[in-house]
């Protein structure tokens, strides 16, 4: 055999070859050789609120810890179960926080290549019988060594048409969910009363997802933070009555139809950008210094409809 | 008689660990893999069925597993080979091919002589199993 392929059963690196004595074992040595700290990290940093969530996240990672120590020893514990479902309203970070579980995850080496598949009904359902199994076995393989999303996973179901495919793939992906626990792990996403639904409609599935992570919205500190931090990562910057017109825009927003928390603020701003992008287009007199092409001023989101009192 | 082509082909069996191990190897170089069946064992036979679609998008061996899995479960008693195909360009062809999966019997070839003009013979081999038709060989 070439020197270059290691079996895959060799432990993931970082952890100690099997100990059978009393010897203690680093914890501290283990965390840090998994790296799964800087990922928390910045988890920590990069994602504004979601304190129950990143809590949750920490817990798994600590309990994925101590069970590679544990099989380190040989005690043995089976392996955990990973399947996880997250809920919240639209906007709130499923999809970032699912990526960072695929990191981490594969920090701790539960999944060999921790690349993230996301999907939707679409992409798991066919259009006529015998369609819908290759279409998933399709999808399923390409997720194998990751982790495979499946947003607004309650579309699956469909129980008002009897003859859905839906329930096909939902079978196939229970079978693959349960068989092969180490080649990938499954995050259904959506939300929180249409998942509720969805589980009860499929009590197979629900008994197969371990970790139930619900997604808090934002309150308005942390949408104007999170609003700071895009702007930053953007390389533009807000006048101090920009900012204020900001909360006000925020405050105004979120009480409104179709808030979608996040993904709202970063529509917004980029609207402004828009805006500040014509204004200083339809000015053309003149040089403009570096500072006027990153500033947004208070005029680009004072533009926007949701100030001036107009229905969205 | 044991058939022998491709990579491996004079080692025993290789284990679906070991098959998984260098398909991992295949797809750590970027190389896509594809299924082939068949069930005429002639060296001469290069063109194998392929078994579902080329895998360009599969990022872990498990994957490629099923696939595996499902193409035994097909076709129990033929020869099965793994490829894999460097897509790099300038290369563009088959970098590793194997067989992982043979009929239980092989029943191996018969030297066939053939009189030529004056007294000049000349011979080719034929595969016993292909003296039955495509579908009923092993």
């Amino acid at each position: 055999m070439n020197a270059k392929v290691e079996p895959m059963s060799s432990p993931p690196d970082g952890v100690p070859a099997a100990q059978t004595g009393d010897e203690p074992l680093d914890l501290e040595v283990a965390y840090r050789d998994s790296h799964v700290g800087e990922v928390l990290d910045s988890l920590d940093r990069e994602l504004v609120g979601l304190a129950p969530v990143k809590g949750r996240i920490r817990d798994i990672a600590a309990l994925l810890l101590i069970d590679k120590l544990r099989r380190a020893v040989g005690l043995s514990s089976g392996p955990p179960a990973l399947h996880m479902s997250f809920t919240g309203n639209p906007g709130t970070g499923k999809t970032t926080v699912a990526m960072r579980m695929a990191e981490i995850l594969h920090r701790l080496g539960y999944v060999r290549k921790g690349h993230l598949i996301a999907v939707t009904r679409d992409d798991l359902v066919g259009q006529y019988i015998g369609h819908t199994a290759p279409k998933t076995r399709e999808v399923l393989k390409r997720a194998m060594g990751g982790v495979l999303f499946i947003d607004e996973a309650y579309y699956l179901y469909r129980p008002e048409n009897e003859r859905d495919y839906g329930q096909e793939a939902i079978e196939i992906l229970l079978q693959v969910m349960e068989n092969q626990r180490d080649d990938l792990v499954v995050i259904l996403a959506g939300y929180k009363d249409r998942m509720e639904t969805f589980f009860r409609s499929n009590p197979g599935l629900s008994s197969r997802v371990a970790h139930h992570i619900d997604f808090p919205d934002y309150t308005p500190e942390e949408l104007l933070a999170i609003a700071r931090l895009m702007l930053e990562r953007m390389q533009y910057q807000l006048s101090a009555p920009a900012d204020e017109a900001l909360r006000e825009y925020i405050e105004r927003r979120r009480v409104q139809p179709h808030f979608a928390n996040a993904r709202s603020i970063r529509n917004a701003l980029d609207r402004a950008r828009l805006r500040q992008a014509s204004r200083l287009f339809e000015r053309r007199v003149g040089a403009i210094s570096r500072q006027e092409l990153q500033t947004i001023e208070e005029s680009d989101i004072r533009a926007s409809r949701v100030l001036r009192g107009e229905r969205p | 008689m044991r058939v022998t082509q491709g990579t491996f082909s004079f080692l025993p069996d290789l284990t679906d660990q070991q098959i998984a191990s260098q398909i991992e190897y295949c797809l750590g170089n970027g190389w896509a893999v594809s299924l082939e069946y068949t069930d005429d064992p002639h060296p001469r036979n290069a063109f194998w069925e392929m078994f579902g679609h080329p895998m360009f998008d599969i990022r872990d061996a498990a994957g490629v597993m099923t696939e595996v899995n499902a193409c035994r479960k097909t076709f129990p008693n033929h020869y099965i080979k793994v490829n894999a195909f460097d897509a790099t360009r300038g290369r563009e062809s088959l970098r590793l091919s194997f067989i992982i999966n043979r009929p239980a019997a092989e029943p191996g070839f018969n030297l066939v002589r053939e009189e030529g003009p004056g007294r000049s013979v000349r011979y080719t081999t034929r595969a016993y199993a292909t003296e039955r038709p495509e579908g009923e060989r092993y």
